[in-house]
């Protein structure tokens, strides 16, 4: 394959991604779209009583880029603690995919990383405004 | 020093000689991943001949200076070039040169018809008729001008071979119906529509026609007399032209009616600190300094086009089209979106089954294949055929047979890629 971007461990976690589905009672949840190609991400996780992503999902429809990618990163954060993930930046996840990608496909397979972490940023603004009004 | 192309003829061929056409484009000489370069995404934007490119280059050589109030030889020589570029743009599709306002694109077009007429003409209760294979460019602004005006908008049905569904067109297009808004070709299916049809319904309510052309004005000849419509937008880079320039044709007395869009220099006939009256047609529309060089571009790729013959363009992009889909059809699991080819543009919109369009686009680069994938801005079309995107290969004058058995080699390699 003259394609680099496609190598096996990629397309190991297309054909059988981890953590894909999704949770009844999550508390953690976003759904983000990519506007150049229409392709959709959903992520819902719920934490443990310590504050560890005891369950993480996603679900969409996107490339194989874009799917690999959401499969690896949900492996990747899977018990790991909110502030923990929140320390996870564009380099961590282009280190995980480990291929190399065209300009065009990173913001592909950025999309389950910004999905993820706009999920945590709206689970703690509704933390902070349920303390407020408590 | 301009170029002269390698075909000389008095008469527009009926024949279109590619390979001839292929020495004009410096860019098809190129390699991409160590292959030549198969450019097949001329629907989102074409390649540029040396007469364009040399006529760019010639103005902004010789002449360049702001057009229509300095009174020395750079600015005389600007402005007629400028002028005679609406010109020969008008005579290429039957318009006189006051219908034809210069605009950046087609979006841009639109969105002067939805706001200089739209905003000013239509009513609550009102209803624009658009059509469910619209771009988003002749979708957003209706919606939005609906929005404010509190008009309604209805769309005609695409049917499963991809025609827009003629009898519900009838029966949406009523009394109510102030503007009939729909594409000429579509930029994912290719289906020629049957705009003068659409021209007798409107007229028959008292409404008008505004016509999509982005995606039919490069490739076959355009009348918009003999289409009866009232407007008619286009855009430059797609018939070979530069960016940045892009047109409107519109009858001449609905022109003259209709409040500017843009408001500022070059407009206006008279100003004092009270107000202003606007200027002569097509200038009330064209405020501020215009794309000079890029509409003299414009008009040496008209001019290139007339040079090939319109029919000729069209008789060769049906040739492709109907090998495409021919080659296509054989290839397991492909998947084609559209009518026939003697229904449609050189546009062929396909998915290979359990491979996502912009996959396929990757795997292709690789061959040195250019083509679009994704949404093609026509995303409520895609939730009608039920997918979120499709594959397309679009052709041109410089397109070869040779290069749609390139573009079914590497569909095959990107099959090889899915395991089983």
């Amino acid at each position: 394959m003259s394609n680099e971007m496609y190598q096996e461990h990629i397309l190991d976690h297309y054909e059988n991604p981890h953590h894909q589905g999704t949770l009844a009672h999550p508390a953690l949840e976003f759904r983000d779209l990519n506007p150049l190609c229409g392709d959709e991400m959903r992520i819902q996780a719920c934490l443990d009583d310590r504050g560890h992503l005891a369950r993480v999902c996603f679900d969409g429809k996107g490339c194989i880029i874009s799917l690999a990618a959401a499969s690896m990163l949900m492996e990747a954060v899977a018990g790991k603690t909110l502030e923990e993930v929140k320390k996870l930046d564009r380099q961590d996840m282009l280190e995980l995919l480990g291929v190399p990608l065209t300009t065009m496909r990173v913001k592909y397979a950025m999309l389950p990383w910004r999905t993820l972490m706009k999920a945590i940023l709206l689970y703690e603004g509704q933390r902070r405004e349920a303390s407020a009004t408590d | 020093m301009t170029h002269t192309p390698t075909f000389v003829s008095s008469r527009a061929p009926t024949v279109l000689d590619v390979e001839r056409v292929r020495r004009d484009f410096p860019i098809l000489t190129r390699t991409v991943h160590d292959r030549p370069l198969v450019y097949l995404d001329s629907a989102a934007s074409s390649q540029r001949p040396l007469a364009v490119i040399d006529a760019v280059r010639h103005y902004d050589q010789t002449s360049h200076a702001n057009i229509h109030r300095g009174v020395y030889v750079l600015s005389e020589e600007a402005t007629a070039a400028y002028e005679q570029a609406h010109m020969r743009v008008a005579q290429f599709i039957n318009a006189d040169w006051q219908e034809i306002v210069f605009t950046k694109n087609t979006t841009e077009a639109l969105n002067l018809v939805a706001y200089a007429w739209g905003l000013h003409h239509l009513r609550e209760g009102d209803e624009v008729v658009l059509t469910q294979m619209e771009h988003h460019s002749n979708l957003v602004p209706w919606q939005q001008i609906a929005r404010r005006t509190g008009a309604r908008v209805q769309y005609v049905r695409v049917d499963g071979q991809g025609h827009l569904d003629m009898e519900h067109a009838a029966s949406v297009i009523g009394p109510r119906t102030k503007m009939v808004a729909v594409t000429h070709v579509s930029n994912v299916l290719g289906t020629v529509n049957p705009v003068h049809e659409f021209s007798k319904m409107a007229h028959a309510q008292g409404a008008l026609l505004c016509v999509d052309g982005a995606q039919s004005i490069p490739h076959m000849p355009v009348d918009v007399r003999a289409l009866d419509c009232d407007f008619f937008a286009f855009s430059g880079h797609k018939m070979l032209g530069p960016t940045g320039i892009g047109g409107l044709y519109g009858k001449r007395h609905i022109l003259e009616h209709l409040e500017p869009f843009l408001y500022g220099g070059d407009m206006i006939r008279e100003v004092t600190f009270e107000g202003a009256s606007w200027n002569d047609l097509p200038w009330k529309f064209e405020a501020g300094t215009p794309p000079i060089a890029q509409a003299i571009g414009l008009a040496a790729a008209v001019e290139y086009l007339q040079r090939l013959g319109m029919d000729a363009v069209r008789a060769h992009e049906q040739d492709l089209v109907r090998y495409a889909l021919e080659q296509m059809r054989q290839v397991h699991d492909l998947e084609l979106y559209g009518p026939e080819a003697d229904e449609r543009g050189g546009v062929v919109s396909f998915n290979l089954k359990g491979l996502h369009p912009h996959d396929m686009a990757s795997i292709l680069d690789h061959h040195g294949v250019a083509i679009r994938a994704g949404h093609h801005c026509a995303m409520p079309l895609m939730q009608v055929l039920g997918i979120n995107g499709t594959c397309r290969a679009s052709f041109y004058v410089y397109t070869t047979v040779d290069e749609i058995d390139v573009l079914i080699e590497a569909i095959g390699a990107a099959r090889r890629l899915l395991r089983p």
